[in-house]
Parts: C-alpha cells; sequence; structure tokens
C-alpha cells in the first residue's frame, strides 16, 4: 500500500491506465499520481488541453488520452516524477517507456540498463533509444526505454550499470 | 542607534518576500540574517516544489531563491546585512543585532519576524555520536558544501523531509538503507515516497530507532517495530550496519525574539510547538511586531512567501504607505494562502490556524 511503503497497488494503477484501444493507437501520458495534494503544474504543462483543468488544486490529474499525443512535456514539469508515457506500437515485441530522470550519470543512446518496477525491483534490461534533456526541461531529463512488451507497464525506473 | 522604518529579521522565502512587498510600497527595509548568504532553507532544496504556479511550482527552491535574493539585493530602499545575528528585542524597541564582533542598535517602526524553525531531535541511547545528524545538516553538508556525511544513512523519519533528503543523498551517490517511520502511514506526498521507493530506498512505517550503535562513530543502528499504541514490539528489534543516522522528525519555530519581545504564544502541536498568537494581518499581540514563515507554523515555502508577502505589505501599510491596488493584492494574497491550506494535506495547519488568530 501506498500509504504504508510508498508502492502502488496493481489496483491504484489499473485506476489510471489508458484503455487497451487507446494504447494501441501509440504514445500516450499515464499520471501515477494518487493522492490530493495542492498541485498542479501538469496542468499547466499541457499544450494538447489533454489534462483537465483542476476546479481545486488539490485534485488529481485527470488525462484525455484521446487529446493526449504522448509528447511528454508534462513529464519533466511534474514535481513528483509520478508521469510516464508508454507506446504500446514501438514494435512487434517491444514497447517503449519514457521514464523522468534526475541522477548521474545519465546514460547513452545504446546502452543497455537494468529494469527496475515501482518497488525497485530489477525485472530485466532495458535499451536507452533516446534522451531528451534540453535547457526547457531544467534538469530532469526524459529517458526513452525499449522493454519487452509484457514489462511496459511495470518498469517505471532504471539503473545505470556505470557507477559514479 | 539606527532608527529605520520596518527591520525583518530572516532572510529566508518568508523575509525576502516582506521585504520586497513592503519596499514595493515604498518603505524603507533593513533584512537582517545571520547566515552569509540570503535565502534561508532554500538554498539546500534542489528539488522542484509543489504548488500552483501563481507560487512557482515546479520550480526548485535553490533557484527561487536565487532570484527573491537578486530581486531584494537590486533594491535600493532595502538594506541588507548578513553574517548579522539578532541577538535580543528590548522594552524600548530597540533591537540588538551582532555582525562582525559589533553590537549594533536598530530601532525599527516595525518589526518582521521571519526566523524560520529549528530542527527537532529524538531521544535513545547513542544519539550523541558522531554519526547520528539532524536532516538539515545533511542536507547542508551535501547539496551546499558538497560534502559526503557518510557511505551508509538510516533515514528516520517518513515526512517530505526525510524523503526529500533520502533522495538528494541518492543523487549525490550515497547509499540510503532504508526510512523509518514510527506512524503508520506515510507522511511525505506519496509521489516523493514512490520515486526513492523505485530507487531502491525501502520505507518501514510503524519502525523506530532504539539505539545507536557504536564506540566512537556510528557503525550501526538497532530498529524496532511499534504496537498500535506506539510500543516497542519484543523481539523485533533489528540490527543495520550503517554510518550514518539522520533525523528527520520535525521543525519546531524558531520562536526566541517573539517570547523576548513578550508576545503571547500559544502550544500548537499541528504547528510545530509554540507559536505567537496573531491577527489576520501576522500583527502579534505586541502592535508593530508582525510574523511570517516557519516561526509563525511549520509550513511549506510557499506559504512562507506569502505570509512573508502579506506581512510586508501591512506592516508598510500601517506606516501609511498605500498603492492603488493594495487591498486588492492583499486580498489576492489571503485567497492564495487559503487555496494551499485547502486539501486534505493543509487540514493539520487549518486545525492548528484556529488556534491562533485573535
Ligand atoms: C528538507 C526540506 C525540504 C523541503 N521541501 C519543501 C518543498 O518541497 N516545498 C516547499 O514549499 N517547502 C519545502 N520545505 C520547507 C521550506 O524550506 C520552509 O518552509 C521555508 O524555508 C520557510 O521559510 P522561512 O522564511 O519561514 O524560514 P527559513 O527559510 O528557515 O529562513 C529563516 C532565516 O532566518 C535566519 N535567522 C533565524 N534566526 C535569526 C536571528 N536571530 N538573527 C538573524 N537571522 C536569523 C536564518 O538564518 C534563516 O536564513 C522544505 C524544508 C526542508 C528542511
Ligand atoms: S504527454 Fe503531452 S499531450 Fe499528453 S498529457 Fe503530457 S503534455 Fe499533454
Ligand atoms: S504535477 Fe505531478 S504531482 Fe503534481 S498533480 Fe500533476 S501529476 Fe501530481
Amino acid at each position: 500500500m501506498l500509504a504504508q511503503n510508498g508502492i502502488p497497488t496493481p489496483e491504484d494503477i489499473a485506476e489510471v491506465l489508458p484503455p487497451a484501444e487507446r494504447l494501441a493507437k501509440g504514445p500516450v501520458a499515464i499520471a501515477e499520481c494518487f493522492q490530493n495534494i495542492p498541485c498542479d503544474p501538469c496542468y499547466h504543462s499541457c499544450k494538447q488541453g489533454a489534462i483537465k483543468e483542476f476546479t481545486d488544486i488539490n485534485q488529481r490529474p485527470q488525462i484525455d488520452f484521446d487529446k493526449c499525443n504522448g509528447c511528454g512535456s508534462c513529464m519533466s514539469r511534474c514535481p513528483g516524477l509520478a508521469i510516464f508515457v508508454v507506446d504500446a506500437t514501438f514494435s512487434e515485441q517491444e514497447a517503449l517507456v519514457k521514464i523522468p530522470y534526475e541522477f548521474l550519470p545519465i546514460p547513452q543512446v545504446g546502452e543497455t540498463v537494468t529494469a527496475i518496477n515501482r518497488a525497485g525491483q530489477a525485472v530485466g534490461e532495458a535499451r536507452v533509444v533516446k534522451v531528451q534533456n534540453s535547457k526547457v526541461q531544467d534538469r530532469t531529463a526524459v529517458v526513452w526505454l525499449a522493454v519487452a512488451k509484457d514489462l511496459m507497464m511495470e518498469v517505471r525506473h532504471f539503473k545505470t550499470k556505470e557507477v559514479r | 542607534m539606527l532608527n529605520t522604518e520596518i527591520v525583518i529579521v530572516g532572510g529566508g522565502p518568508a523575509g525576502l518576500s516582506a521585504a520586497l512587498k513592503a519596499s514595493q510600497l515604498g518603505a524603507e527595509v533593513t533584512l537582517v540574517d545571520r547566515n552569509d548568504y540570503l535565502g534561508g532553507q532554500l538554498i539546500k532544496q534542489t528539488h522542484r516544489f509543489f504548488g500552483s504556479k501563481q507560487q512557482r511550482a515546479s520550480e526548485r527552491g535553490i533557484d527561487i531563491a536565487r532570484q527573491l535574493a537578486s530581486e531584494v539585493k537590486n533594491c535600493e530602499k532595502i538594506k541588507i546585512m548578513t553574517e548579522a545575528t539578532a541577538l535580543g528585542y528590548y522594552e524600548d524597541g530597540v533591537l540588538l543585532v551582532q555582525q562582525h564582533n559589533k553590537i549594533i542598535p536598530l530601532k525599527p517602526q516595525r518589526l518582521i519576524i521571519a526566523t524560520g524553525g529549528a530542527e527537532k531531535s529524538l531521544l535513545f541511547p547513542n544519539n550523541d555520536l558522531p554519526g547520528v545528524y539532524g536532516a538539515g545538516a545533511v542536507q547542508t553538508l551535501v547539496n551546499v558544501y558538497g560534502v559526503k556525511p557518510g557511505n551508509k544513512v538510516l533515514m528516520v523519519g517518513a515526512g517530505n523531509i526525510g524523503v526529500i533528503v533520502s533522495y538528494q543523498l541518492l543523487q549525490a551517490g550515497i547509499e540510503v538503507v532504508g526510512i523509518i517511520e514510527a506512524a503508520p502511514r506515510i507522511g511525505a506526498y506519496w509521489v516523493h515516497a514512490a520515486k526513492v521507493v523505485r530507487a531502491g530506498v525501502p520505507i518501514y512505517t510503524r519502525y523506530t530507532i532504539k539505539r545507536a550503535i557504536g564506540e566512537k562513530e556510528v557503525t550501526g543502528a538497532t530498529i524496532v517495530q511499534l504496537d498500535d499504541n506506539w510500543q516497542p514490539i519484543p523481539g523485533t528489534e533489528k540490527d543495520v550496519a550503517t554510518d550514518v543516522i539522520c533525523l528527520a522528525v520535525g521543525l519546531t519555530p524558531l520562536t526566541e525574539l517573539l517570547w523576548q519581545a513578550g508576545c503571547k504564544m500559544v502550544y500548537v502541536p499541528q504547528l510545530g510547538g509554540h507559536v505567537p498568537l496573531r491577527n489576520e494581518n501576522l500583527e502579534t499581540s505586541v502592535p508593530g511586531i508582525y510574523v511570517a514563515g516557519d516561526v509563525a507554523g511549520i509550513e511549506e515555502a510557499s506559504a512562507a512567501m506569502m505570509e512573508g508577502a502579506l506581512a510586508g505589505l501591512n506592516a508598510a501599510a500601517s506606516l501609511d504607505y498605500s498603492s492603488e491596488n493594495l487591498a486588492s493584492d492583499r486580498q489576492n494574497i489571503m485567497d492564495q494562502l487559503t487555496g494551499l491550506r485547502s486539501g486534505p494535506v493543509g487540514e493539520k495547519i487549518r486545525q492548528g490556524l484556529t488556534q491562533v488568530i485573535f
């Protein structure tokens, strides 16, 4: 349970997932933000209007999956690093998971990293496909990982092999 | 004797915002801080902040500090005294400040106290061993001076501070063996908790520290599970190998100057300890003395900035400074504060505040 150990339950997750039909259409954002806290930068960061306007700052984000194009702009604005983008259409075997990342070293494209789940456990390997780390992201990089399809709803972090 | 209109003690987000607002209305301000920099706690906060866009959410504390400090430095109405400690406030309205081994008496017409908070400690055997630190100290070492306090850290306290400092330790390449929390629930925002857990730090609720282990320095800690009545459950002790025990068990308002000035104080656990009674304008029971930020009740930087702005406006207005939009400015800040404190996580603050407004 989140309140006891910081790990969202499968029920928590199920509540915020896009429907299968939407996943089949390409990249889409998932906000794993499960608590009413006074915070709203995700709403302000989405140019597509895909995050519904907050009538109260304590509201949880609600994503209109049909409006969301998976651009990922919201990811590096979220102070909780709670927004991820998944693309189930990446290839036959693999899905893409975009992960907000604030550790060093930032991995290189092509590098293989250890894929980590929400509980901090290694669940397999992942390949770095792209790294976005522009000035507007203000030191919150977004790392695109190719993972086995059955892991796309599991992998939410990664560890590089290299130790600083 | 330096006669000045408004003296502000504390150059954190509350004091800086107060100085800016008061000077914008036209008042002459002297800002006093004992550090050699401005920004207070914010200069250690490398993470993005929560809050609304108006309150600069998603910006990093360090950047907010830098920006507020440079605005203050560029304002000719504000005189800055750093490395200056306010020692005491006396009946004749004199504030004694020590700066570079000199004692300087200031006689302000209005005084804004924005001294922030001090860390709480925890009682357990060996808590005086080198290696037992407060979270603020660890954060200062790591984020301000770039010094590793040790290699393996046990964090005590799963509130926002314990969790965020754990995250910052990981960013500095330091291992955090776990976060223990006596309460049955994580106090930090769950998104923060989730991000340290997936980065490999387990959080154990209903656990406390029983003792620090070590002869000359910390080499470990004994932790123990707690029952429903917060009593240790015999036989659940576990030894953890660690060379740093980091205590993040809360802050308490730094109120000495207020006591000394004779402000009426009340004990309000929800606000972190003894806090001054104040009216809606943030003026204490001693006319002319205002409070803002953590010294008025432990909250967040966003609230501290808004309270500071409010105290600054009100102190200047009480000296007959005004502007066309003074009333709407003031209302706007009060509305934002209310919004910020409105949700479930603000409940404690709301409860606390009902006990201190007169
Ligand atoms: C680890 C940590 C994480 C945090 N994360 C967040 C967050 O994510 N979002 C958020 O909004 N808030 C956060 N906060 C809280 C935020 O930092 C504080 O609420 C805020 O700094 C309070 O501002 P302040 O101006 O009241 O006090 P402070 O920032 O504490 O400033 C007080 C100043 O007064 C000075 N002072 C005190 N006594 C004297 C004296 N006698 N003479 C002269 N000077 C004096 C001090 O040197 C200090 O500079 C965090 C705090 C910590 C410790
Ligand atoms: S991924 Fe892009 S379109 Fe989708 S919610 Fe985030 S910012 Fe909006
Ligand atoms: S910005 Fe992140 S933490 Fe804040 S409400 Fe949006 S998803 Fe939640």
